[in-house]
């Protein structure tokens, strides 16, 4: 979407001749029924009569309206040959995975809704069956692609028997929950799902999104899409806080947490607000041994799209540094309509090293890709 | 008034209790708080007791802060050379559901600062308190207050039933605009809704972090809904805000309107240029970098000197001894916040 950059010649050194690791990639369906047949028949059938209930008011769309159709895609994403943007793999390959010289892909799936299913038990069935979807349809085929296991946070049995099958299968990289739940996620009732997680292996995906049923803001429901979308970073800030402030990382020193598609430019802030709050109140949550900032630099990762835009381009390099050049990892949010293309995104020139670590080596090394 | 000394944007009277307000509120709510024992609107978002409420060495015996005009100028404005202090009074009126009674203690608390404070300290001057769960009576309040130029601003949670840009609030900014008085949008909420948008925290640590988020989604919803197109002569004070989080927030703004703008047309130029000339932040507190270098660079990411306005947030524990200034500013940048940009920000400091 970034017109002005998308006409700026291409860097001379592109991510493609290192091999590049997408950490936001989106496949889609052609239509619910594509999931059918990794339902029960109980679900199917509770598919097709009822269909999912999330916390809102409309049934399909999204409250706040996007600017292009199929819930913002990019106009120029639709497959030739019919069907949803990001749901046919050969599209795919050519628009992203073969044009940017991905070696791997991190699956993000925003389908069916199962994290949000107000009804746990269809939103676990759901869960179960995007997951081998991801794994039949897409990973199977296209081994570059790596899926995210789905699961409901309300139903803590079943996601834990969600990670505890997933577990050890070369298909999935990491566990995904939508930012927006019923409570802050650093809450102790969810441990139980973080520390399956960490037990076997995987970082939690915050990939923004989630239907809470609680207003977008502390001060009420927005208005438009264009708050909508900045209130994403909120989301993302505000479980951040829960996550080191509960106590989490002290509990659960292994766990890895990578926020998707919130930016990361609040990051430096909301480190120096934790530090400078916690030290006059840290009488209050004792469990906490360290500053905050350090709990974020040891076990957050951040994901670049959709990229901050400074004035100055150059003060992007600032605050790189200030989050930690280890712990941020290029995405492009494909097929979204504010898609972020690898080779004009950053428009200042990086280091070699950093650039290498930006588009491969922190993912790779995160998710223990070979 | 001195010209040349400090304004302190942003200090906060304690009301010390009910009975203080009780002469300042008439027969009926009178006999309401007798009869039903109404004995306190304290908010949650600042318990009595917590070291950030009040400093430790500003308790008086009785553990408040910023009980008396005196107290406040030998702790606030003395070491600080201070020549006037905005007050910012902070007790709960927004917080009940009541539309007349929040509306009853607004008035109540507006003229107990008048009498017990302003009168007392020429050098100080308040903004109005109103109880905007209903902006009709919220109006009224301003209308009343108006005349008395001592009332410098009109004072807002950053948190309250809707977001802040919503049409419903839109007579509080024409009142203001007409009277030449910014709206201060101050650190705090009605807890209409869960502070954050994945839910209601567990601590006290988390609501207060929070409430940069707040300040955020609230900048949004104004500069989104089209205020600053609606009312080109009204200000905005974000108080108490944490402003680090704004050369980011800004990058954000502008990339996405450029995508989005469709959606509001009446948002007609980059949002960081909206920003940077009718919003103001307060400095404290200051939530940034210990390293004086890099507060420097951040500084230097804001884009602007105009923004910020010095305050203390006394009796706020956000800093110890008199170190009110951050270590790093630029030079030029300490006379700008202390004198320049707050009377530039309030019309009414220079007649």
């Amino acid at each position: 979407m970034n017109v002005t950059v998308m006409d700026r010649a291409p860097e001379v050194s592109t991510q493609s001749q290192l091999g590049f690791v997408d950490c936001d990639v989106h496949p889609y369906v052609k239509s619910g029924a594509d999931l059918d047949p990794f339902l029960s028949e109980r679900w199917r059938k509770h598919r097709q009569m009822i269909g999912g209930r999330a916390r809102q008011a409309l049934s399909n769309s999204p409250q706040y309206f996007r600017l292009s159709p199929g819930t913002g895609m990019r106009r120029d994403a639709w497959p030739p040959g019919g069907g949803h943007p990001g749901s046919d793999l050969d599209f795919m390959r050519e628009q992203v995975l073969d044009k940017f010289g991905v070696t791997h892909g991190m699956m993000l799936p925003l389908i069916g809704r199962c994290s949000d299913e107000r009804n746990v038990e269809f939103g676990a069935a759901l869960c179960t069956a995007v997951n081998d979807w991801q794994a039949h349809v897409w990973s199977d085929p296209e081994p570059r692609l790596k899926g995210s296991v789905q699961v409901t946070a309300e139903y803590p049995e079943a996601a834990i028997a969600e990670i505890e099958r997933r577990a050890g299968d070369r298909r999935f990289s990491q566990v995904m929950i939508p930012p927006r739940g019923l409570e802050p996620l650093g809450r102790r009732r969810y441990w139980p799902i973080l520390e399956a997680a960490a037990a076997n292996g995987f970082p939690i995906a915050l990939h923004l999104g989630g239907t809470s049923g609680h207003a977008s803001t502390g001060g009420g429901w927005p208005s438009f899409y264009h708050e909508e979308h900045h209130s994403y970073v909120q989301s993302m800030e505000a479980l951040v806080t829960s996550l080191v402030i509960e106590g989490v990382f002290e509990r659960i020193p292994n766990l890895r947490v990578v926020l998707v598609e919130g930016g990361f430019a609040w990051m430096p802030s909301l480190c120096w607000r934790l530090d400078k709050h916690w030290k006059r109140l840290r009488e209050e949550v004792p469990h906490l041994k360290r500053l905050p900032s350090e709990y974020v630099r040891e076990n957050i990762w951040v994901t670049t799209q959709p990229i901050e835009e400074p004035e100055r381009p150059e003060d992007l390099l600032q605050t790189f540094e200030w989050i930690g050049w280890d712990r941020i990892m290029f995405s492009t949010d494909y097929p979204h309509w504010d898609q972020d293309d690898p080779r004009f995104a950053i428009k200042v020139p990086l280091p070699e090293e950093f650039r290498r670590k930006l588009f491969r080596d922190n993912a790779m090394s995160l998710y223990g890709l070979a | 008034m001195a010209t040349e000394t400090p304004v302190d944007c942003d200090v906060h009277p304690v009301v010390p209790g009910m009975v203080a307000l009780l002469p300042y509120l008439d027969e009926m709510w009178r006999e309401m708080v007798v009869r039903r024992g109404l004995d306190e609107l304290n908010s949650i978002s600042y318990p009595s007791n917590a070291p950030l409420t009040t400093r430790a060495d500003w308790r008086d015996a009785s553990g408040r802060g910023a009980s008396t005009p005196e107290r406040l100028a030998r702790e606030a404005m003395a070491p600080f050379g201070t020549g006037t202090a905005i007050l910012n009074c902070l007790y709960g009126v927004q917080l009940p559901f009541s539309e007349d009674l929040g509306a009853a203690f607004a008035r109540a608390v507006n003229q107990w600062i008048a009498h017990e404070w302003l009168d007392r300290d020429e050098r100080l001057r308040a903004s109005i308190v109103v109880a905007a769960q209903s902006p009709e009576l919220s109006v009224a309040e301003i209308e009343r207050c108006a005349a008395d130029r001592r009332f410098v601003q009109v004072l807002m949670l950053v948190m309250g039933d809707q977001p802040l840009g919503k049409r419903a609030y839109w007579p509080i900014y024409e009142a203001a605009q007409r009277h030449g008085l910014p709206i201060g949008v101050h650190a705090g909420s009605s807890y209409r809704h869960p502070p954050t948008p994945v839910g209601w925290p567990s601590t006290h640590t988390e609501d207060y972090v929070n409430q940069a988020q707040a300040f955020q989604s609230a900048l949004t919803s104004l500069v989104t809904e089209g205020v600053f197109a609606k009312f080109p002569r009204l200000t905005v004070v974000l108080m108490e805000s944490g402003w680090t989080w704004l050369p980011a927030h800004l990058w954000r703004l502008d990339k996405f309107w450029k995508g989005v703008r469709m959606e509001v047309p009446w948002v007609d130029r980059p949002p960081s240029e909206i920003v940077r000339e009718r919003v103001r932040l307060t400095l404290q507190p200051v939530d940034g970098p210990a390293d004086p270098a890099q507060l420097g660079r951040l500084l230097d990411h804001m884009g602007s000197e105009e923004m910020l306005l010095f305050s203390t947030d006394y009796p706020h524990w956000q800093f110890d001894g008199d170190r009110a200034l951050p270590e790093g500013l630029p030079a030029g940048l300490a006379r700008k916040m202390m004198v320049d940009n707050p009377r530039a920000t309030y019309p009414r400091l220079s007649v």
